[in-house]
């Protein structure tokens, strides 16, 4: 019963940090068809950010407390910052070149980026680890948990939520969906597509980066942890289908819990029971499962 | 002379040139192209690929159980000559490749890069964990002979450079004949338009199968030579990022040539050896530039500038 118990809320913490990522690749790749292998080199980019910053805020002295917000300020950073960047430095030249094309610039931006991080940072490690034991554990039946997890579900949550009432409830949203449907009729229609792919493109990276920034406090950051996490955040949206918002949340869990679940029961087959859900449903399913057949377009 | 005899002689004199060169080169050299020919083999079967229209970025996979079948023929098959093992190796990869090629031919496009990642990340996270395999260490491979040539004898020090140079010359050989043949000659078409292939009565996905099969023979002889060349396996030869260096490899060389990855490779592999002794940490940087700019300027690979010449010659 204990493992049940630690075996659901360790997936529902790794979900959340998954769902922040993987709903950043899905919305840039559901608005633009690019399914941007440079986004775990972003999430890399927003945790050494928040390191660096956080750690200059504690330095000199402010409110520990206030720490949490440099997190969030240094991802937003990163994705006003580098996102439009991108964007507008390499991406817009490659607008309406195939798909494979898209995922092999930015397979050679993460290549790029991966170096660049090394030339800014240094090749030593950052520890921030302040945030992470300032809020205490809480007991969670026998078992202790630390408080920082808490905020990362509650952080996943709230962006779900925002991109959800974003995407819907706004008159931005709804030009967006218009683009995701037809990007040419959009156009026709006045939309400014261009200035859409922007502000998705900054969006997608300040997702990568708020998960980038929200683990720094748990790990040390260091060169290539930018590397695993793309294939990870692959394996979530292509479980729950490329584009979907509400498939990256269940593909997060999923991934989540089969993680966890293989932690707990089965360390042997931890490694590549991601990738193993991921081929199956592939296999069966592999639009996802959370995608309508695409009806075909002439 | 037909343009498959003329690619065929100049293979074929670069074969007799790379015999030759052989002792002069120093120690260094000589595994620098050893690696770089096990390298472009891989990259030659991402070209067969690529004509039909497809990448994948999972070919790591087939690299990874060529170079594994090495050790264990050497290992648990006690071979100990360094021909079997290559050719265990192409075997096993070629296998692996028919089974999942049932599945994976059924797929284009990113949907197909996924999968093919997908199932090299599996038998990386496999690797990792099965200890008989040395898991995150791997283990030695070494082959006694060549050829039934000691490898410690003033020749058969040259056994493994001269085994990859002679497989790199079959291949290249066999795939440029391949590509000129009936069946070859529908890869580009499958890329074009894959519904009038079938109208005219060639089945679309037992041709891709095939090229996956192929394409899996070439890796896995390649990850073979390497682990010869080299003395050890371990589980990164699977990781994705070890796939994405052979795509790198692929679009550097473009796929207008044979003989192209051959060059493609070298040219990595040199540029890796300078940018390590001078510059450790801008090495992905140079690539990835490199792989920027050829994507957008030169979408047909650095080979397309020759033919673009020689047309012009012309």
């Amino acid at each position: 019963m204990d493992t049940l118990v630690a075996v659901l809320v360790d997936g529902i913490i790794y979900a959340s940090w998954l769902f922040i990522i993987a709903a950043g690749l899905t919305i840039v790749y559901g608005v633009m068809r690019i399914l941007n292998m440079a986004h775990g080199s972003l999430y890399a980019l927003g945790a050494y950010a928040a390191a660096s910053l956080a750690g200059a805020w504690l330095r000199a002295g402010y409110a520990p407390m206030g720490s949490y917000a440099v997190l969030v300020l240094a991802a937003l950073l990163v994705g006003v910052v580098v996102g439009p960047l991108v964007e507008r430095g390499l991406l817009r030249f490659c607008y309406g070149r195939d798909e494979v094309v898209l995922v092999l610039v930015t397979y050679a931006l993460f290549l790029i980026l991966e170096d660049l991080i090394k030339l800014v940072w240094g090749v030593e490690s950052y520890f921030v680890s302040e945030p992470y034991g300032l809020l205490g554990n809480v007991e969670f039946g026998p078992l202790s948990y630390p408080v920082y997890s808490a905020v990362m579900v509650v952080a996943a949550v709230v962006v779900g939520l925002a991109l959800r009432w974003g995407i819907y409830g706004t008159r931005q949203g709804k030009l967006l969906v218009a683009v995701i449907h037809d990007r040419e009729v959009s156009a026709a229609l006045g939309i400014n597509v261009n200035r859409i792919f922007l502000v998705t493109f900054a969006l997608g990276t300040t997702l990568a980066a708020l998960g980038g920034a929200l683990t720094a406090p748990t790990v040390s950051v260091v060169p290539g942890m930018g590397v695993e996490v793309i294939v990870l955040a692959f394996a979530v949206v292509v479980i729950g289908g490329l584009g979907s918002m509400p498939g990256a949340a269940i593909g997060s869990l999923i991934v989540g819990l089969v993680r966890s679940s293989a932690v707990h029961w089965m360390p042997q087959v931890e490694l590549f029971s991601i990738y193993l859900v991921m081929a199956l449903v592939l296999a069966f399913r592999p639009r996802g499962l959370f995608v309508a057949v695409e009806a075909r377009k002439i | 002379m037909s343009p498959a005899r003329r690619t065929a002689l100049g293979l074929a004199a670069t074969l007799l040139l790379a015999g030759i060169a052989a002792p002069l080169l120093p120690r260094w050299a000589g595994f620098l192209v050893t690696i770089a020919i096990a390298k472009a083999l891989v990259a030659l079967g991402l070209l067969l690929l690529m004509r039909t229209g497809l990448v994948s970025f999972g070919q790591g996979l087939y690299f990874a159980i060529g170079a594994y079948a090495a050790g264990v023929g050497a290992d648990a098959l006690e071979f100990t000559d360094a021909v079997p093992m290559v050719l265990l190796g192409a075997a096993a990869a070629g296998l692996v490749a028919l089974v999942l090629g049932l599945l994976l031919a059924r797929y284009r496009t990113i949907f197909f890069a996924m999968l093919s990642l997908a199932f090299s990340m599996i038998l990386y996270g496999l690797l990792v964990q099965s200890s008989a395999l040395g898991s995150t260490d791997g283990f030695n491979v070494a082959a006694r002979t060549v050829f039934g040539l000691d490898v410690a004898s003033p020749v058969g020090r040259f056994g493994v450079y001269g085994l990859a140079a002679l497989v790199a010359f079959v291949g290249a050989v066999g795939i440029d004949r391949y590509l000129r043949s009936h069946l070859g000659r529908l890869a580009p078409a499958i890329r074009d338009n894959e519904l009038r292939v079938e109208y005219m009565g060639a089945s679309v996905r037992n041709v891709v199968h095939l090229h996956l099969v192929m394409a899996a023979v070439l890796a896995g002889a390649g990850g073979a030579l390497t682990a010869l060349a080299v003395g050890h396996v371990d589980p990164e030869t699977a990781y994705w990022t070890t796939s994405g260096e052979f795509v790198f490899v692929a679009i550097l060389s473009g796929t207008s040539s044979v003989a192209a990855p051959f060059a493609g490779a070298l040219i990595l592999e040199l540029l890796r050896s300078f940018a390590y002794e001078h510059a450790p940490n801008t090495w992905q940087l140079v690539v990835g530039s490199v792989m920027l700019a050829v994507i957008l300027f030169l979408p047909e690979g650095l080979w397309s500038v020759f033919r673009k010449r020689r047309r012009a010659a012309a």
